[in-house]
């Protein structure tokens, strides 16, 4: 019986891991933090249905009940080489390499190291960690999930502004991608806020606005007809605080031709997906990084969950930025070619 | 006084916080599918006043919602001005959010030009 170790208990490591326990495989599941999931469970609702993130999570957490499958939560893996790079002498049975997680050997290994979300610091002309009133879309979810959303003052907001594309889409934060799923997640937010506090205004300063999934173009739409949210085309250049605690933008609306300006309870960063720090130290040891330090697969259009290191395979948001359902479903596919490579 | 050739320029920002929403929330009011626009340019394309003069269309539009409605009022900022409208209504049939153009046409001439 082959030794398989998962990278990751997020969804796609989950979602792998469940269907090789189902197929009577034995897979040792390695997160680093105390919890799987943490990048669900700090969500309060889903695009593009609403549906509440924490049944999400429990439903996908479920599937972890099986014999098959050992949980180590609180374990980092720090090290991943392969017998060939190492040049230690075990070989399995196949003569095919054995790979080294941290100092236990296994046959075959699936990075689902996933992502972190970009460091708004990093542009600091936006003021991030400088004046109060700027947060990130992961603090501004928060206060959505607690029911909570107050200025810095810590008063109910009057207006709100979400700025799309911070840290993606950006030669100056060195991420030329798009993260793909930031509008979709503004124009969300934007709909909690309205709904949560009606009289607060909503601007969603934006690009592009990228609603490619199914229900998304939908979800703007609503978000204009029955909200009331604001749209603007324009990237907000800097931002400033003002003496009352909150922030003063400059953007051009780029539809008029005009500078515009306008002073804002709270500035939020829809920040972008880049690779882990698990990601980039893991893909790096293995040989199989990619742009941007995400894992490269062997191949985009057939061999996508295969890396070029035999043994190896890849899923989730380690390879570039994925919404849930893409990263179960990556899961899946993992699962199944290493099924079929057994 | 003696004149040096100097003038004061008027700032062309857009100022958000001194804006007057008042006229824009009657106009929300009265053409709900105002707020409905992607700023495509379709009805800006296919009008037929914008065939022969510069009148915009979707930029008169914009400027109501950042409510610049002196620029729509005023004679001087030509391309915006509501009178070249013919009412023809082809904005209405291209316009792919269902924005009723034809309707806020004339609701902006009358909260404006009375």
């Amino acid at each position: 019986m082959k030794k398989i170790a998962i990278l990751g208990a997020g969804p796609a490591g989950i979602e792998a891991a469940a269907v090789l326990a189902a197929n009577n495989c034995p897979v040792t599941l390695f997160e680093k933090e105390a919890q799987p999931l943490c990048n669900i469970t700090d969500k309060a609702f889903l695009f593009p249905n609403f549906a509440d993130a924490n049944e999400v999570a429990a439903s996908l957490r479920a599937k972890l009940d099986n014999p098959n499958i050992t949980l180590r939560c609180s374990t980092e893996v720090t090290q991943l080489t392969p017998s060939y790079i190492a040049g230690f002498q075990e070989e399995s049975l196949t003569g095919t390499p054995v790979w080294k997680v941290n100092e236990e050997l296994y046959d075959i290994v699936l990075l689902a190291t996933g992502y972190t979300p970009f460091d708004a610091h990093r542009k600091e002309e936006l003021g991030y960690g400088i004046y109060p009133g700027v947060h990130t879309s992961l603090e501004m979810e928060k206060m959505i999930k607690e029911g909570n959303i107050v200025n810095s003052l810590g008063e109910k907001p009057k207006r709100i502004v979400f700025l799309q594309c911070v840290g993606s889409r950006d030669e100056k934060s060195g991420n030329h991608y798009c993260s793909k799923l930031c509008c979709v997640t503004a124009v969300k937010q934007a709909i909690e806020v309205k709904k949560q506090l009606p009289d607060c205004e909503a601007y969603v300063f934006y690009m592009d606005l990228r609603m490619w999934g199914q229900g998304f173009e939908e979800m703007y739409r609503t978000a204009q007809q029955e909200y009331g949210v604001s749209f603007v085309r324009g990237r907000i250049s800097e931002a400033g605080g003002t003496f009352d605690g909150r922030v003063q933008i400059k953007a051009e609306d780029t539809l008029l031709g005009r500078p515009l300006k306008m002073t804002s309870d709270l500035l939020v960063l829809m920040v972008g997906m880049e690779a882990s720090k698990g990601t980039r130290e893991l893909a790096t040891q293995c040989r199989i990084c990619g742009e941007y330090g995400f894992a490269q697969s062997k191949d985009p259009h057939l061999h996508d969950c295969q890396s070029e290191a035999p043994g190896l395979f890849v899923a989730g948001a380690c390879k570039r930025p994925m919404t849930l359902t893409d990263s179960v479903n990556d899961g899946r596919s993992a699962a199944y070619e290493i099924l079929t490579s057994l | 006084m003696i004149n040096f050739g100097y003038k004061i320029s008027t700032p062309r920002s857009i100022d958000m916080d001194s804006a007057d929403s008042r006229l824009y929330c009657q106009l929300v009011e009265a053409v709900p599918s105002y707020r409905y626009c992607i700023g495509c340019g379709g009805c800006t394309a296919t009008c037929s006043a914008g065939q022969f003069t510069d009148f915009n269309i979707r930029k008169a539009h914009f400027l109501f919602s950042r409510r610049q409605y002196d620029k729509l009022a005023s004679d001087t900022f030509t391309d915006t001005d509501l009178n070249k409208c013919m009412l023809c209504g082809k904005c209405s049939l291209v316009c792919p959010r269902g924005v009723n153009t034809r309707g806020l046409i004339l609701q902006m001439r009358k909260l404006l030009l009375k």
